[in-house]
C-alpha cells in the first residue's frame, strides 16, 4: 500500500528517510504547513535561529564537522534571501548542504506576490543546483536527488524552492521515495585513470626535491589515512591549505604547515623550490600561488582533484588527475609500495637539510609583552587548554589566520573556517552547527570584535538549546585585517577600520544569559583560560583584550613569488 | 579563436539559464546562441558560438560539463564539422533597380524570397556565418536593410562522430 500524506508531511518524511537528524531553521508564511508537519513528530530535530544566515552557516559548520550534508528550511523572500551569503560561503568552499526555501503559490508565482523572491534565479551562481519543484508527488525525488547531488562528486549546496500550494496540508498524495538514485547527466569519476597515474607515479619517482600540497578536497574525500601513508611511503614534506588543515596531522615531522599569503617560510620556500608538486585536492587559489607568473618554476606538476574544471585552472598541470583524494593515493601506492623509506629517506637527505634551515627561521616566533596580551599568545594557550583537540571555528580576519598558523591540528574536521568566500558572522553559528553534531565535545570560536558582531544574535539561540560553546575573542578595537593592510600600504590611513562605542562584551554575554570573562593583562590569561573551560554546562564569552598594533606574519608580497614574504614590519625574504 | 561548442542538455526548466549564466558569471563571450529539443524530446541541443584562447575553450567545455542538467559537451571546432546558420532579413525595393538588384543576389546566394511588398521582399538564406554576413554587406550596398533575424549557428560534426546520449 502507497501511503498517502500532504506535501508538507512528505517533505520531513523525505528528510527523515534520507537520514536527516537536524534543521536548521525559521517559519514564515510559505511554510507554515511544513512546520506544522515538524510539529507532529520527533525523528527530525528542528533547530530555531534568530536570522537566516546564521541557519546557513550552522548546517555548514554541521556538515564540516562530520561530512554529513548540512539542511536549513526558510520561507520565501527574506528568508530565502538571508541565506544567500550562507550558501555562497559554502558553495566556496565545496560544503554539502540543501536549502528547502518556501516559495510562493505556484499561481502567483511572477506576479511579484508578497514575499516572493526568484530564489532558483538569486542563488543560481552560488548552488551546485537547484529544484523548483512544481507537484506534490515530485517532492520525495527532489529531496532524494538534492541531497544525492550535494554529497557526492565535489560537494556543495543544493536549493529545494517548495512552492506553498504543493505542501498544503489539506490535499494528500501518494509518497513514493525513490529506492535508487541516478542522473544520466551526472557521473562523477572517482577513480584515476591508469595512464595518467602511471605518469604520476614515475614523475614521483624521479623526484629529488617533492612537497604534497593538500587542500580540502582531501578532507572531503576522508582521505587522512591514505595521506599519510603515502606521505610516510614517499617522505615528502607536506604543506596543507586553509582548508586542509588537520587532514595530515600539524604535528608530524613531515607537515610544514599551512602555505600560501600567510603560510610559514618553509612552506612557502619549499614550494617555490620544489622539483615537483603532488596536489592533492587543492586548487591553486590565489590566496595561495600569489603572482601565477611566478609560481614555483622548477616544478612538475601532479594534479588530482575530482572536478575537472579545478585542473589547469589557474596553474597548468603538467600531470592531471581526474578523481577523488583517497581512490587515486590507493591507486598510485599499489605502484610505490615497493619504496623502501629508509632509502627514499637517503635520496632526499639533502632536500631535507633544505627545508630544516627554512625551519629553523622560526617564522611564527614573536615578541611577548609585560604588559600586552599578543594574540598568538592567546591561541597558543587555548591549544594548552584543550589538549590541542577542539573543534575550532573561525571568523575571517587576522584571528582566523592567528588560529590557522598557531592550533596545530592533527585531525581533519577540526578547523572550520570559511576560506573561499571569507565571511566575517560565520564563526559563531558554524561552531553551534559543531555543537549539535559532536554534544560532547568542546566547540570553540575564535573570532574578532568586528565578526563576533555580525551574527551576535545567535547568543539566544545558545542560551535556547543549551550550547556550551567557548567564544574566544581577541579583541583589538579595530577591524585587525584590513587595518593591517592600511598600515602596510595605505601609509596608516585607518579609514573607517576602528570601531568606536565598542560593546561591553562581558555584560552583552550575561544579558544573553551566559558567563562573560574578560581579560586584559597578560598574568590573567592562563586562569581566565582554566576558568573558561572549567564550564562544562555554559556557554563562555572571554573578551580577551589584545596588542591592537600586532600584524599577521608571514605575509606574501602582492605581485611576488611564492616565497616573497615580509616576515616581520621590518624584516622581508 | 572563434569556437562552436554543441551542448547535450536535459530539456528541462532553468537548464537553459544555468547555461547562459556560466557564460555570464565567468566573463566568457557568446557571439550566438541556439537551442531547441531534439528528436528526443527529453534532450535539448544547444550551440554556443563563442571566442578566447585554448585555456578558456578548455575552461568553457569543463564548467558547462558541471553543470547537473548537461550529459555531454562538444567543440565541433576541434574536427571536420557541418556548420549552418538562417537569417531572413526584409530589404526595400522600392524601384525597379532595387528589386533587379536584389534578385540578382538572391539567386547568386541561392537565398529564397518568402514574402512580397510593394515596397519591400523578405528573404530567406542559408549558410554559413560569412556567407550571411556577405549577403547582408551586399544588401546594405544594394537597397536598405528594413530589419533582419538571424537564428545563431547550429553545426554537426562530419563523418561517424556524432553527440548522442
Ligand atoms: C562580511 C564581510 N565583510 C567584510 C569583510 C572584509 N574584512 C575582512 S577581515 C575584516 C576585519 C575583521 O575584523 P575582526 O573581526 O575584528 O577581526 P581582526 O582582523 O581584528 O582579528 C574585514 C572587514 C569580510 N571578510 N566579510
Amino acid at each position: 500500500m502507497v501511503e498517502m500524506m500532504s506535501g508538507a508531511a512528505m517533505v520531513v518524511r523525505a528528510l527523515k528517510d534520507v537520514g536527516v537528524k537536524h534543521v536548521f531553521g525559521y517559519p514564515g508564511g510559505a511554510v507554515l504547513d511544513i512546520y506544522d508537519a515538524l510539529f507532529a513528530q520527533d525523528d527530525v530535530e528542528h533547530v530555531l535561529v534568530r536570522h537566516e544566515q546564521a541557519a546557513a552557516h550552522m548546517a555548514d559548520g554541521y556538515a564540516r564537522s562530520t561530512g554529513k550534508t548540512g539542511t536549513v528550511l526558510v520561507t520565501s523572500g527574506p528568508g530565502a534571501t538571508n541565506t544567500l551569503t550562507g550558501i555562497a560561503t559554502a558553495y566556496m568552499d565545496s560544503i554539502p548542504m540543501v536549502i528547502l526555501s518556501g516559495q510562493v503559490a505556484s499561481s502567483l508565482i511572477g506576479e511579484d506576490a508578497f514575499q516572493e523572491t526568484d530564489m532558483v534565479g538569486c542563488s543560481r551562481p552560488i548552488v551546485k543546483h537547484s529544484f523548483l519543484v512544481k507537484r506534490a508527488v515530485d517532492i520525495p525525488e527532489a529531496i532524494a536527488k538534492a541531497y544525492y547531488i550535494a554529497n557526492t562528486g565535489r560537494p556543495g549546496p543544493v536549493v529545494v524552492d517548495l512552492p506553498k500550494d504543493i505542501v498544503n496540508v489539506a490535499e494528500e498524495h501518494p509518497y513514493v521515495f525513490p529506492t535508487e538514485i541516478s542522473l544520466r547527466s551526472y557521473n562523477p569519476t572517482l577513480k584515476g585513470h591508469n595512464k595518467q597515474i602511471k605518469k604520476a607515479v614515475s614523475v614521483l619517482l624521479e623526484a629529488k626535491r617533492p612537497v604534497i600540497y593538500v587542500g580540502g578536497g582531501a578532507i572531503a574525500a576522508e582521505a587522512q589515512e591514505e595521506l599519510l601513508e603515502l606521505a610516510e611511503t614517499l617522505q615528502a614534506p607536506v604543506t596543507t591549505t586553509l582548508m586542509g588543515l588537520g587532514v595530515f596531522p600539524g604535528t608530524h615531522k613531515q607537515a610544514i604547515g599551512m602555505l600560501g599569503m600567510h603560510g610559514t617560510f618553509e612552506a612557502n620556500k619549499t614550494m617555490h623550490n620544489a622539483d615537483c608538486i603532488l596536489a592533492l585536492g587543492a586548487r591553486f587559489d590565489d590566496r595561495v600561488t600569489n603572482n601565477v607568473e611566478k609560481f614555483c618554476p622548477h616544478a612538475t606538476i601532479i594534479h588530482v582533484d575530482i572536478d575537472p574544471a579545478s585542473i589547469s585552472k589557474t596553474v597548468n598541470a603538467h600531470v592531471p588527475v581526474v578523481g577523488s583524494v583517497d581512490k587515486v593515493i590507493k591507486q598510485l601506492m599499489t605502484h610505490l609500495d615497493k619504496i623502501d623509506s629508509k632509502k627514499q629517506q637517503e635520496k632526499l637527505a639533502d632536500w631535507w637539510q633544505q627545508v630544516e634551515q627554512w625551519r629553523e627561521r622560526k617564522c611564527l616566533s614573536y615578541q611577548t609583552s609585560d604588559t600586552l596580551i599578543k594574540p598568538q599568545q592567546v591561541i597558543e594557550a587555548l591549544y594548552k587548554h584543550t589538549n590541542g583537540d577542539a573543534f575550532v571555528s573561525s571568523d575571517v580576519g587576522q584571528h582566523q589566520m592567528f588560529a590557522a598558523l598557531y592550533y596545530a591540528f592533527d585531525k581533519p574536521r577540526r578547523w572550520i573556517n570559511s576560506g573561499g568566500l571569507g565571511t566575517m558572522g560565520f564563526g559563531l553559528p558554524a561552531a553551534m552547527g559543531v555543537q549539535f553534531a559532536h554534544p560532547g565535545s568542546t566547540s570553540v570560536v575564535v573570532t574578532g570584535d568586528g565578526s563576533i558582531q555580525m551574527n551576535i544574535q545567535e547568543l539566544s539561540t545558545c542560551l535556547q538549546y543549551n550550547l556550551p560553546i567557548k567564544i574566544i575573542s581577541l579583541n583589538n578595537r579595530a577591524l585587525g585585517m584590513v587595518r593591517q593592510w592600511q598600515d602596510m600600504i595605505y601609509k596608516g590611513r585607518h579609514s573607517h577600520s576602528y570601531m568606536e562605542s565598542m560593546p561591553d562584551f562581558v555584560k552583552l554575554a550575561e544579558a544573553y544569559g551566559h558567563v562573560g570573562i574578560r581579560v586584559d593583562h597578560p598574568s590573567e590569561l592562563d586562569d581566565a583560560m582554566t576558568r573558561c573551560f572549567a564550564e562544562k554546562e555554559r556557554l563562555v564569552f572571554m573578551d580577551i583584550n589584545i596588542d591592537q598594533s600586532e600584524h599577521v606574519y608571514p605575509m606574501q608580497i602582492k605581485f611576488g613569488a611564492m616565497d616573497d614574504m615580509r616576515l616581520s614590519k621590518t624584516e622581508r625574504t | 579563436m572563434r569556437r562552436i561548442i554543441s551542448v547535450l542538455m536535459e530539456n528541462a526548466p532553468g537548464a537553459l539559464s544555468r547555461i547562459v549564466g556560466v557564460f555570464s558569471q565567468r566573463g566568457y563571450n557568446v557571439d550566438s546562441l541556439c537551442v531547441a529539443p531534439t528528436e528526443d524530446q527529453s534532450l535539448s541541443r544547444l550551440t554556443i558560438v563563442t571566442h578566447g584562447d585554448d585555456r578558456v575553450i578548455e575552461q568553457i567545455t569543463k564548467q558547462m560539463n558541471k553543470l547537473i542538467d548537461v550529459l555531454k559537451v562538444v567543440d565541433l571546432t576541434e574536427g571536420t564539422h557541418i556548420e549552418r546558420e538562417m537569417m531572413l532579413i526584409k530589404v526595400a525595393t522600392r524601384n525597379e533597380q532595387e528589386r533587379t538588384e536584389v534578385m540578382r543576389n538572391v539567386d547568386i546566394f541561392r537565398a529564397q524570397v518568402l514574402d512580397v511588398d510593394l515596397t519591400n521582399y523578405t528573404i530567406e538564406v542559408t549558410g554559413t556565418t560569412d556567407k550571411l554576413d556577405a549577403f547582408a554587406t551586399l544588401m546594405k550596398q544594394t537597397s536598405d536593410i528594413i530589419e533582419s533575424s538571424r537564428t545563431g549557428v547550429c553545426g554537426l560534426a562530419r563523418g561517424e562522430k556524432a553527440l548522442r546520449p
